[in-house]
């Protein structure tokens, strides 16, 4: 069978079979290769512009860099807000042959907790071989010591060195300065609004409160950027280009350690506010609110127990008393009732008003007494301010009338916020009739007015305020906006605050200034004025004006006990001031909650603070 | 066409005496050597990887050569010893086999583990070609049967490995002997049909997870770019990122960089073309045509029956490895793991291939002392 097979076999036949298949072979294996070059033509040429895109896409990443902070400093340069390095012990898995050796290695050097041990072989875990993890953040110097003088024994051991905000002084300049901390969702979302949340990229905390917060655009400064090309893994190959941050603009201010450490000591152990501030320009030179609390403790983020401390106790050391404590002006606010009086010619220079101790309303029995027994006798508008004649104030009020001494506060900035450089600032209040009918649905009564001519009852203020006002009457009607910033500086170009004094209020006989300030110079100057005693053998010359306010503390808390009660229903002792008389430099007010007079508590304040004015001179040299 | 016919002995003459194919020679070092190049960036300037691949192709030089000096008799005698041999191994490696990667694919022989697939990929075509070349041609329906059979055995058995690639690709092998045969184009339709008919039994009965996966990811690897799409994603990036002219030896940010997988194995077409871009694409492409068609040309040149078969199909398996290689990383085909022949970095496939080259080589050299007598 096989041998008539072999014997039928067509070798032509064949031949030409197999040739015609390895023809439609060989069709084939051109047909398939032209679908690959095909498809090649269609990646490499036709879409070659989105695979480039993608393909620089995979292996470009952009990385934030971090601007360094501004600093703050004080008038003299000393530095209140700083960047300072804190140390971290970082460890790279990928370089470290034995990682539980090392760990164990580590922990006899320094103190490392179980928990900081758990924490990091957990990010082992989770991260990247190649990524640097920390094992001990904020090492001591010590322990930098030790770690960095073992380095060699450790392959793949770092010491990291990042930039922390830190305040020197503690709680001297808190309310001024204020505090940076974590960024939070509130922030993002402003800082969204703003449209400039792309800058915080690589930045993790944000001004938080006061002058951190003010200046934040300034301070923060513009973010950089490096582009790097990575692997599949992310591990950086190289650096590709390289945009640094530009660093926040520096902050100089006008306040004035010195001043500022004689206001702390000065108000001591009492809840209150000291502000000082150059009449000319506005220039803060102190800001102090007493009690007060170390703001480094917010910069890592505060314990709750300890923020808790702080909400709740019954001192409010939150509260930015010299923008937000809310103080009945008192006397302090008779000069600028007696300069409405000389304009308004409702009094005259020389115009004598009798005190028999007490003051009625016409229709009425009701007598508001003057804080002296027995009174001043007949007092003219120099001893009225000098002796703080309260019913020389109740007779002028009455005659003045509250709408006119409503508008005319108002124009020495009652009732409205300074715009001081932070936003921690109430308005207070300057009554009116309008304000009474919409907050008590009442009219306005003659019997209100009286109280009001003292600065009591519905007029409140904020301390800076005073000072405001007391530069009012200074400048003769021009009123400093003030600030605490005095240049931001950057790298190539200094930029000064500009002053900001606008005319606010008009006279129509400039001497009625000179009347008041004078009046306000014998205060501290003649036997009989209030301030005479606090301020008996001073080197300079000084005006100025007490006050004492009956009041309950701005802490209006139900819950503190009786004792404290009593204490706290005692007197504020208020003081506002300039010195020296001719010329001045600085105004002042001075407020010390629940202490008494503001001739034997406020008047004394204001001079240690002048003391240390004139003999440090802090602004005078300029 | 017949220029090599008209005058081989000047042109090869001192090559056919050591039964090498000159113009088949020049073709694989050709290859071999563009191979080296991209390998070289591929497996990111390795010297070490470098070092063992040129070992390992010399190896396969010596395994061409060596088997180049056997006549297509011999290897003819050889075929259905070779195929029995390999059958028995397929059967020991799913009894006793060591199981590497999940699949069970190697037989320990104390010495050195060895893939028995490696040796059906040459003795599957050449027992097959030895069956239905010792018969008429075109084939009876009966004979057909056989052949079919003869594949579908070891096919089966190292399907069930299971390593569907490699048995799929073998019994192309052996289809392609049955097609250059003369197997009528009416057989032809009637078996697409049915393996188009088969397609889903084997989707739902044979196809493991894994390799239903693949087939979803090729379909559209946008769903899932991080997971098994991402090979093919990061593949056609290098590919389309290459352009024309591509980014220039050494520089492919996706294959230097890592983003692409298996760079240096079964992606290394993409690392090609990512930088040497399209040019050389065609290049490397010009390449395997004139391999192939040199393997035709020996094919249709031979003596006898089962010489032409055998060459045929080993050139057009070398063909299909191209086809779905390029088709995979270019994402026209599934992702199924072959590497790209003589260029992808690895060992015993290079080997298998060079041993067929090997037999093609005596096909074509000793042709000529028989026509000579």
């Amino acid at each position: 069978m096989l041998k008539k097979r072999v014997a039928m076999q067509d070798i032509a036949a064949e031949t030409r079979l197999f040739n015609s298949r390895a023809v439609v072979a060989m069709l084939i294996v051109c047909f398939a290769f032209s679908v690959i070059l095909l498809n090649m033509y269609n990646l490499q040429v036709r879409s070659y512009q989105d695979y480039q895109i993608r393909s620089e896409g995979n292996r470009i990443k952009v990385l934030p860099l971090a601007p360094n902070r501004g600093l703050i400093s004080d008038r003299n340069g000393i530095l209140l807000a700083e960047n300072r390095p804190v140390f971290s012990l970082e460890l790279v898995p990928e370089q470290i042959d034995d990682i539980d050796v090392t760990l164990s290695s580590l922990a006899e050097l320094i103190e490392i907790s179980s928990e900081q041990q758990q924490d990091f072989l957990q990010q082992v875990r989770q991260q990247r071989r190649f990524n640097s993890i920390a094992l001990k953040e904020r090492l001591n110097e010590q322990e930098v010591a030790i770690i960095s003088v073992n380095l060699h024994r450790f392959p793949g051991v770092t010491v990291e060195a990042r930039l922390s905000r830190h305040y020197p002084f503690g709680d001297l300049f808190t309310h001024a300065l204020g505090y940076i901390g974590k960024i939070n969702t509130n922030d993002l979302q402003r800082l969204e609004e703003q449209g400039v949340l792309a800058n915080y990229a690589a930045s993790r905390e944000i001004g938080k409160l006061g002058l951190e917060r003010y200046y934040e655009e300034q301070l923060h400064g513009t973010m950089g950027f490096q582009e790097v090309e990575v692997n599949n893994r992310g591990r950086v190959i190289r650096v590709l280009r390289s945009v640094p941050a530009r660093s926040g603009k520096n902050i100089r201010l006008s306040l004035d350690v010195g001043l500022q450490l004689t206001a702390q000591q000065t108000l001591n152990q009492s809840r209150g506010a000291i502000v000082a501030m150059d009449p000319r320009d506005g220039a803060v030179l102190a800001f102090y609110s007493n009690p007060s609390y170390d703001p480094n403790l917010f910069v890592h983020g505060i314990s709750s127990s300890a923020y808790n401390a702080l909400l709740h106790s019954p001192d409010r050391p939150l509260i930015n008393r010299a923008t937000q404590g809310i103080y009945p002006p008192a006397s302090t606010i008779k000069p600028h009732l007696a300069l409405l009086g000389l304009e308004t010619n409702t009094v005259q220079p020389g115009t004598k008003v009798w005190d028999p101790g007490y003051f009625t309303l016409p229709n009425s029995d009701h007598r508001f007494r003057d804080w002296k027994r027995g009174g001043h006798g007949w007092v003219d508008v120099y001893s009225a301010v000098v002796q703080s004649c309260d019913i020389y104030f109740y007779d002028l009020g009455i005659k003045l009338g509250i709408d006119r001494i409503s508008d005319y506060m108002r124009q020495f900035g009652f009732g409205e916020r300074t715009g001081i450089d932070i936003h921690e600032e109430a308005s207070a209040n300057m009554p009116s009739r309008g304000w009474k009918r919409a907050r008590f649905n009442q009219p306005w009564y003659p019997g209100d007015t009286v109280p009001l001519s003292i600065g009591q009852s519905f007029w409140t203020a904020t301390p800076l305020q005073l000072a405001v006002s007391t530069a009012v009457i200074i400048n003769k009607g021009m009123m400093p906006t003030p600030h605490m910033a005095a240049e931001l500086s950057s790298a190539d170009s200094i930029e000064p605050v500009e002053p900001g004094l606008r005319p606010v209020v008009t006279v129509s006989d400039e001497r009625n200034w000179d009347i008041v300030a004078e009046a306000m110079v014998q205060t501290v100057a003649t036997l009989k004025g209030t301030a005479h005693t606090a301020f008996k053998n001073t080197e300079y010359s000084s005006g100025g004006k007490t006050g004492t306010a009956q009041v309950v503390a701005i802490a209006q808390d139900a819950k503190y006990d009786a004792d404290a009660l009593d204490e706290r229903q005692r007197d504020n002792a208020m003081y506002i001031g300039f010195a020296p008389a001719e010329n001045p430099t600085v105004v002042f007010a001075v407020v010390v909650e629940n202490t008494g007079g503001g001739g034997s508590i406020g008047a004394p304040a204001g001079r240690q603070l002048l003391d240390y004015y004139f003999s440090a001179g802090v602004n005078t040299n300029e | 066409m017949n220029s090599s016919v008209v005058d081989p002995a000047q042109r090869s003459g001192r090559f056919a005496a050591f039964h090498i194919d000159l113009p088949l020679l020049l073709g694989l070092l050709a290859l071999l050597g563009f191979g080296l190049v991209i390998l070289y960036s591929a497996t990111g300037q390795s010297e070490a990887m470098m070092k063992a691949q040129v070992i390992r192709l010399g190896v396969a030089l010596a395994v061409m050569a060596g088997v180049a000096q056997l006549s297509p008799q011999t290897i003819r005698r050889w075929a259905v010893a070779l195929f029995s041999i390999g059958l028995l191994m397929l059967i020991a490696v799913l009894l006793f086999g060591y199981v590497g990667k999940g699949a069970q694919r190697w037989l320990d022989l104390g010495f050195m583990k060895f893939q028995p697939s490696e040796i059906m990929k040459l003795a599957v075509p050449m027992a097959v070609a030895w069956f239905i070349a010792s018969h008429n041609l075109p084939p009876r329906l009966g004979h057909l049967f056989v052949g079919f059979m003869m594949c579908a055995v070891p096919t089966l058995l190292i399907a069930k490995q299971p390593d569907l690639g490699t048995s799929l690709l073998i019994a192309m092998s052996g289809v392609f002997v049955l097609f250059m045969a003369g197997m009528s184009w009416r057989l032809i339709s009637f078996i697409a049909v049915l393996v188009s008919a088969f397609a889903p039994v084997m989707w739902y009965f044979l196809m493991h997870d894994y390799q239903r996966q693949r087939v979803l990811t090729f379909l559209n690897p946008e769903t899932d770019p991080l997971g098994s799409g991402y090979h093919i994603i990061q593949s056609k990036i290098a590919i389309g990122s290459g352009g024309v002219d591509g980014k220039g030896w050494l520089q492919g940010t996706q294959s230097q960089l890592e983003f692409l997988p298996e760079r240096h194995t079964d992606f290394i077409f993409s690392v090609l073309s990512e930088e040497f871009g399209l040019i050389g694409v065609i290049l490397l492409l010009a390449i395997y045509l004139f391999i192939i068609g040199r393997g035709l040309v020996i094919a249709s040149k031979a003596q006898d029956n089962f010489s032409k078969l055998v060459a045929a199909s080993f050139t057009l398996t070398f063909f299909v490895y191209v086809f779905v290689n390029i088709g995979m990383v270019s994402g026209l085909l599934p992702v199924v793991g072959v590497p790209l022949p003589l260029v992808s970095y690895g060992g015993t496939s290079m080997v298998t291939l060079m041993a067929a080259f090997g037999v093609l080589m005596s096909v074509s050299t000793h042709k000529r002392m028989l026509a000579n007598v």
